[in-house]
């Protein structure tokens, strides 16, 4: 009798809308916080959007033991205090983990290799959500893989918490390094790139059409500085991620602001120049061999 | 025809891609140098606050500013249609919109990103129905006087989703995302009209 379209002829979770969260953050900085009042100081430095956790990487690090899903108030209390999307972490292939943060509404949920993983073989099915994932990877096939799985952003897996870039540069040089090859390759190849990835072929030739991976690529670990930030930019990464980088410098809130803003202007030297002035001193770094456990080793 | 896409975040390439497919000249906008001898001005998806606050470090504001409050050709998608909104509700206090469109907009009108939304919108004076994919969209939540409604969400209250002022076209959606090109269209063809 009323022919007006209800509310229901709406589809939620598809992943047009998964992805499109995605690339609405490109060019910006996602920042960890572990409190409402360092997401408010994140908001107001311009993040894009804030991941909550209880502790940020250098410190799951430090302390050791099982690291695992925020407490759901500490979540909750962010959510309160920010009008940015937030997101929170999940341990690999734990889906409860997942389906409690989906239940919190959050607005982006990493399967993250930072939290202890809860399966040595299954990573999280990501098509069963409404709520889009972002996933880690350290090569094509890894992100290929996770794709296949549903995740809707990929990010470099570089070393958590260490203040070191270097690894998250291997990271990002390995996946446009491959999307590069397979575009000149001919159909052939191909079969023996998605053999070789451990990849699904369909995924296979779409990179080789398209030049691009399916998802945003977006670079995490080891962003410590403006100049980190420009870097892996100038290098095809499309937003960043800042864990231990921003609350463990010495003044945060111009850190936080200068990244920022060398993330809008990655490609202007001079830009980048004017806000590495004065900002007291980045976050400890770690060489690679003190790092006695590579987090970017959890996951497959 | 050069069209500036302001280019501080977000959808950015989209947009471009767009343009260029129409035929125009794509100039991203990242500082003031960068925005002069444009014939129309696109604000993209993306998150407004973060927008609002590279507007001001850029000292992009006054002149981007002084454009869409005089009603120059000028496309707001999603974050663009909040900032080319007269009032914003619910956003943070010190979010100043650059305004020019009268209207009231509800930031992340329909809740967080699991209520984000494909449905089609109807839009009679541009043809078929709008594939329509709202991400963390704002919700028009009031409309001036001079405000001409050009798409409506369906559903109870037909909610406008589409709306046009002189030379502003804000809209709550991505066309963008959608491969869509008719709002970018008419923004070309009001550009042309302003040279005319």
């Amino acid at each position: 009798m009323n022919s007006t379209p209800s509310i229901s002829d709406r589809s939620t979770g598809t992943f047009r809308v998964k992805r499109g969260l995605a690339d609405m953050l490109r060019g910006g900085v996602i920042m960890d916080v572990v409190n409402a009042e360092q997401a408010k100081v994140a908001e107001d430095a311009g993040a894009v959007s804030v991941m909550a956790l209880e502790r940020v990487p250098s410190d799951i690090r430090r302390d050791g033991g099982v690291a695992r899903m925020s407490d759901p108030e500490l979540i909750e209390g962010i959510q309160a205090a920010v009008t940015i999307p937030v997101m929170a972490k999940a341990r690999i292939g734990h889906f409860a983990e997942a389906q409690v943060l989906q239940a919190l509404e959050v607005d982006y949920i990493d399967e993250s290799e930072v939290l202890t993983p809860a399966d040595e073989a299954h990573h999280i099915d990501k098509w069963a959500f409404d709520v889009p994932f972002v996933c880690g990877a350290t090569n094509l096939g890894e992100a290929l893989r996770r794709i296949s799985e549903g995740a809707a952003m990929i990010r470099s897996k570089g070393e958590a918490g260490t203040g070191n870039i270097v690894e998250a540069v291997r990271h990002l040089r390995s996946i446009l390094g491959d999307i590069k090859k397979i575009t000149v390759a001919d159909e052939a190849e191909l079969y023996v790139w998605a053999k070789e990835l451990r990849a699904p072929i369909d995924l296979v030739q779409e990179i080789a059409e398209t030049g691009k991976l399916p998802v945003p690529l977006f670079c995490a670990g080891g962003i410590a500085t403006p100049a980190d930030a420009s870097l892996v930019l100038q290098l095809g990464a499309e937003a960043v991620f800042v864990g231990s980088g921003i609350f463990k410098a010495e003044d945060p809130i111009t850190m936080a602001k200068a990244i920022v803003e060398a993330t809008a202007s990655f490609e202007d030297a001079s830009a980048v120049a004017r806000v590495s002035r004065g900002l007291g001193a980045a976050m400890p770094g770690q060489e690679m061999s003190e790092v006695t456990e590579r987090l970017s080793d959890r996951g497959w | 025809m050069r069209v500036g896409v302001l280019a501080l975040q977000g959808d950015v390439r989209e947009h471009a891609v767009v343009v260029r497919r129409l035929g125009a000249e794509v100039v991203e906008v990242r500082s003031r140098a960068s925005f002069s001898d444009v014939d129309a001005l696109i604000l993209p998806g993306g998150e407004s606050t973060t927008m609002g606050l590279l507007l001001d470090k850029s000292g992009l504001r006054p002149a981007v500013e002084e454009w869409t409050r005089s009603q120059r050709p000028t496309l707001g998608t999603c974050a663009g249609l909040v900032l080319l909104a007269n009032e914003v509700e619910d956003g943070r206090p010190d979010q100043h919109p650059l305004g020019g469109l009268d209207v009231v907009v509800r930031r992340n009108g329909h809740g967080r990103q699991r209520y984000s939304f494909e449905t089609t919108v109807a839009c009679d004076e541009l043809g078929s129905p709008f594939d329509a994919v709202f991400i963390r969209a704002p919700r028009i939540t009031s409309v001036g006087h001079d405000v001409e409604v050009l798409g409506r969400l369906e559903g109870e209250d037909f909610e406008p989703v589409i709306v046009s002022q002189g030379g502003l076209i804000g809209c709550a959606f991505h066309p963008e995302l959608a491969g869509d090109d008719r709002l970018h269209g008419l923004l070309l063809e009001r550009a042309e009209a302003a040279l005319a």
